[in-house]
């Protein structure tokens, strides 16, 4: 060692030519190394930066809409407007057909009753000195509120002649207008709400007429076209979950199935080749073409009935099949081979073995699989397009085979209303619910995994 | 109801048959109690033998019952009914069970068909009460004969063994009939597609225009080009925006990062990729557009709000984790013992990179790039939210586009009727994207396959 640097220690103290080229070079060198580092940290800025940006965007925009305006109106059941026969009783001897139908036809007279000048009486008592005419006065109730008092009266028809205290939804316009989504300096003619009716959601706002409380009917009402204000997710929600029922049901057994057959007792042969690249394959298969399928058999071959549950259930676990495979093949490689020759040598048959030994040690890889593809699925919309499921729905699905739409096909649907400045904000909050679903989703993941694998 | 009453005495027959073999085999065993199987085996041996049965009977009745209630309602129709052709025929006989079911009709129904109205609700009646006797009878046959079989060298594990097995195989089938399906479907349709239009003009045709063509004469009307294009431009802004800023978030991860800020960074880079894509095509539509199209007007450049730059870039965003965890995967499979020697020979760590690691990587990197092409080509929401939809031959990318994923979303939500070139071309769309997006896997595949291999 010390032979081999005796030649150069002489040398060191005259800084030669090339020890200064090589200085300078390092020089650059290292510039060279911090540059490259530093494009390092900007690709994960950029990264991070995407993650930030696209949250706090949705955040921003969808959280106000979980407020909504309410109106407090003193609601007076005119006696003078209200000209209905008192609601039918059944007589002893009255067939309950008989009944039924009497029932349904007083019911019909109550829908028939003018509702909307009860409302413009109680949003003109409300203020009083605001010179409004009735359309002006009517547009900053949402146009579905006339069906709440219908059916607080059919409910108690002795609020005939009282005066009832009631919460009602303002309409999207005003909604609008008092939450500043629109320009408040824009012309006339580009407002959605008159200038008479501007002034009077101000000035309800004001006496606390109006105010913005939490809104309860996302969860709670079904899609509305005519009442955008009142429309909400519960049939989407509903949707869903039949749909993730459906892909829990069949995707679950299959896939786990497939995965025990392939890693457990699969021959090597070019049969199960076929299956494993097909499996494989179909993991990389754009989602679009399975709603394809869907379209081509399940509906047009099968004749299933369009926009169900049942049908978005079937397609979405053909989708996450190969995922769900795929994941519980690794969880069952990870399995030691002691484990399995321990079983062997004690004379289990491999069928005891793998569900006895194997399969158990499993389960916390299986049901974050599951978790995985339920995800997954959840979110998935492009498929949904093309077996009918963005038809417009306005009730919840009793049964998977009831027509339906989807949480993300709902968001999508909402994305192209007409009412922009109304619905981004309703997008944004529906957004939140799917994207707070997933996460609830992969928290219960990562929960149950750390608890199941603390027990085995 | 009835399928209620089904499924209870399925389960009953079940439980029972169980029962049956359990105690037998118990019965059966010999004074110094060695059975070959557990008795459990014999009992779920037993309660196959009698359920199979059963279940078969009660398929066969679901799939050819309402072929048989209809050829009984048509043999009670008087003859001159009979001769009616379809919507007429289908009406009467829906009437004629919906008497049957007792829900009443709209109108007087005709004397003949509350005849035969009547005559079916006996027939199902009969019926059904036929067909749960068949089932039983057959149920109780096969656990009669199961159960004969029991002694006590009686190999009943192996047979529900080999049972299992073959439901495991039954569940790998699966797989291979949805790509059968998916190809099947595809190519059918697609075939009945090219019998309006030949294949040469769908695919060397310049102009995309399929609304105003009539059946049969709208040569040039289909072309894929300008989809192609479109899809091609988008996926190549998304691959500009990935691929560095994925590559150089894996180097940095695996090459510079201390464990602590690897852990916190992973997790929230891939947090983009469970994002759902129809969130990322409504931050295209309300955030990046508008944003994009603002930064152009500043700077003297016409970009539209949705327009190829603006899905590409998002889309871009969405394929960041895809490519940084693959290439991540990829880059810690280069030996150590490389990158020990680069840096013991004095070189600095990026350059270490640059000629050693990333060379050594190369061909892992480039399966991963060609598997994130083939998820940009198959993604669709984020190009039917953003892309702008205009299916032109453009080469500016701040002018709105259409894809091949958005046309077929758009030629077939809401149209089920098959029969049209404008829904079928549809399908062919769909296969030229199965087999682009089946190309690149494979081929990506077989690289990260062969790569893999080369290190192990």
């Amino acid at each position: 060692m010390a032979n081999t640097l005796s030649p150069v220690a002489p040398t060191a103290p005259a800084p030669s030519e090339t020890l200064t080229k090589i200085r300078s070079g390092l020089a650059r060198r290292h510039a060279r190394e911090r540059r490259f580092r530093a494009y390092g940290i900007a690709a994960i800025c950029a990264a991070l930066g995407a993650v930030v940006i696209l949250f706090s965007m949705i955040l921003m925009k969808g959280v106000p809409a979980f407020t909504q305006a309410k109106l407090t109106l003193d609601v007076f059941f005119d006696p003078a407007i209200i000209k209905v026969d008192p609601k039918p009783v059944r007589a002893p001897d009255q067939s309950a057909a008989a009944y039924e139908r009497a029932r349904l036809d007083w019911e019909r007279q109550v829908t028939l009753v003018n509702w909307n000048r009860i409302l413009e009486a109680a949003v003109r008592a409300a203020a009083p000195d605001i010179e409004v005419d009735t359309r002006q006065a009517l547009s900053i109730v949402e146009t579905s509120e006339r069906f709440v008092l219908r059916d607080r009266f059919v409910a108690d028809p002795g609020l005939l002649g009282q005066t009832v205290k009631m919460d009602l939804l303002a309409s999207a316009n005003a909604d609008n207008w008092l939450k500043g989504n629109i320009d408040r300096s824009l012309p006339d003619t580009q407002q959605q709400l008159s200038a008479p009716a501007r002034a009077l959601a101000d000035r309800l706002k004001e006496d606390g007429t109006i105010r913005f409380a939490f809104a309860s009917q996302i969860f709670t009402n079904v899609d509305s076209r005519s009442a955008p204000a009142s429309a909400g997710l519960a049939g989407a929600l509903m949707g869903s979950l039949y749909m993730m029922l459906v892909v829990i049901v069949l995707a679950v057994p299959l896939g786990v199935g497939t995965a025990i057959y392939l890693e457990e007792f699969a021959p090597k042969n070019r049969f199960t080749d076929l299956i494993e690249v097909n499996i494989n394959n179909l993991a990389a298969v754009p989602s679009i073409v399975f709603g394809l399928l869907g379209a081509a058999v399940f509906i047009n071959y099968f004749h299933l009935p369009l926009s169900a549950p049942l049908v978005g259930g079937l397609v979405l676990t053909l989708m996450t099949l190969p995922t769900i495979i795929i994941a519980t093949r690794s969880s069952l490689r990870a399995v030691s081979p002691s484990l399995r020759q321990a079983a062997l040598g004690l004379g289990a048959s491999r069928m005891q073995m793998v569900f006895h030994h194997v399969l158990p040690v499993t389960y916390p890889g299986i049901l974050t699989a599951t978790i995985i593809g339920v995800a997954q699925a959840l979110g998935e919309t492009a498929p949904l397009l093309l077996i009918g499921m963005n038809a417009f729905v306005a009730a919840v699905p009793a049964t998977p085979l009831d027509q339906s739409t989807a949480l993300p096909v709902q968001i999508y649907l909402w994305q192209g209303n007409e009412n922009r400045n109304f619905f981004e904000p309703r997008t944004s909050a529906a957004i939140i619910v799917l994207l707070g679903l997933m996460i609830a989703l992969n928290a219960l993941a990562i929960y149950l995994r750390t608890r199941l694998e603390r027990r085995t | 109801m009835n399928s209620f009453i089904v499924a209870c005495l399925l389960l009953l027959l079940l439980g029972f048959a169980y029962q049956a073999g359990w105690s037998r085999s118990r019965q059966v065993a010999p004074a110094s109690g060695r059975l070959h199987s557990r008795p459990n085996y014999h009992g779920s041996l037993v309660a196959i033998w009698a359920v199979v049965p059963a279940l078969l009977i009660l398929a066969l009745w679901v799939l050819f019952g309402d072929t048989a209630s209809r050829a009984f309602v048509m043999a009670q129709l008087p003859p001159d009914i009979r001769a009616l052709s379809g919507p007429e025929l289908n009406q009467i006989i829906n009437r004629v069970n919906q008497i049957a079911t007792g829900f009443g009709v709209i109108g007087e129904p005709a004397p003949y068909e509350s005849a035969a109205g009547q005559a079916l609700r006996e027939f199902r009646t009969l019926s059904f009460a036929f067909v749960i006797a068949a089932a039983a009878g057959t149920g109780a046959l096969g656990l009669y004969l199961a159960r004969s079989r029991i002694t006590a060298r009686f190999r009943a594990r192996d047979e529900v063994e080999r049972v299992v097995r073959y439901l495991l195989i039954a569940c790998s089938v699966v797989a291979i009939l949805t790509t059968i399906g998916i190809v099947a479907s595809l190519l059918t349709e697609a075939i009945r597609f090219f019998s309006f239009v030949s294949p040469i003009d769908f695919f060397f045709g310049t102009v995309w225009n399929p609304r105003f063509s009539t059946v049969g004469a709208g040569s040039g009307e289909y072309g894929l080009l300008p989809l192609l294009w479109g899809t091609l431009m988008i996926s190549i802004i998304a691959m500009l925006v990935s691929l560095p800023i994925g590559l150089m978030t894996a180097v940095y991860l695996t090459q510079y990062a201390r464990p602590k800020t690897r852990n916190v960074v992973k997790p929230v880079v891939e947090v983009l990729a469970g994002i759902p894509t129809i969130v990322y095509g409504f931050f295209a539509l309300v955030s990046v557009g508008p944003f994009l199209a603002r930064i152009g007007s500043t700077v003297g450049l016409d970009i539209r709000a949705t327009s190829a730059l603006t899905a590409g870039i998002v889309m871009g965003i969405m394929i960041i984790p895809f490519i940084s965890s693959l290439s991540d995967d990829i880059i810690r499979q280069v030996p150590r013992a490389m990158r020990d020697g680069s840096l013991g020979l004095g070189a600095t760590q990026s350059e270490t990179i640059r000629r050693v690691i990333l060379p050594a990587a190369l061909p892992g990197i480039v399966g991963a790039f060609l598997l994130a092409v083939s998820r940009a080509i198959g993604e669709t929401m984020i190009v039917v939210l953003a892309a702008g939809n205009s299916p032109y031959l453009r080469l500016n990318p701040g002018e709105p586009v259409s894809t091949v994923t958005v046309t077929i979303v758009n030629q077939l939500t809401g149209d089920t009727d098959f029969a049209s070139p404008q829904s079928l071309v549809a399908f062919a769309l769909g296969l030229t994207l199965f087999l682009m997006t089946l190309i690149l896997n494979v081929v990506a595949l077989y690289i990260v396959r062969r790569y893999r291999e080369q290190y192990e």
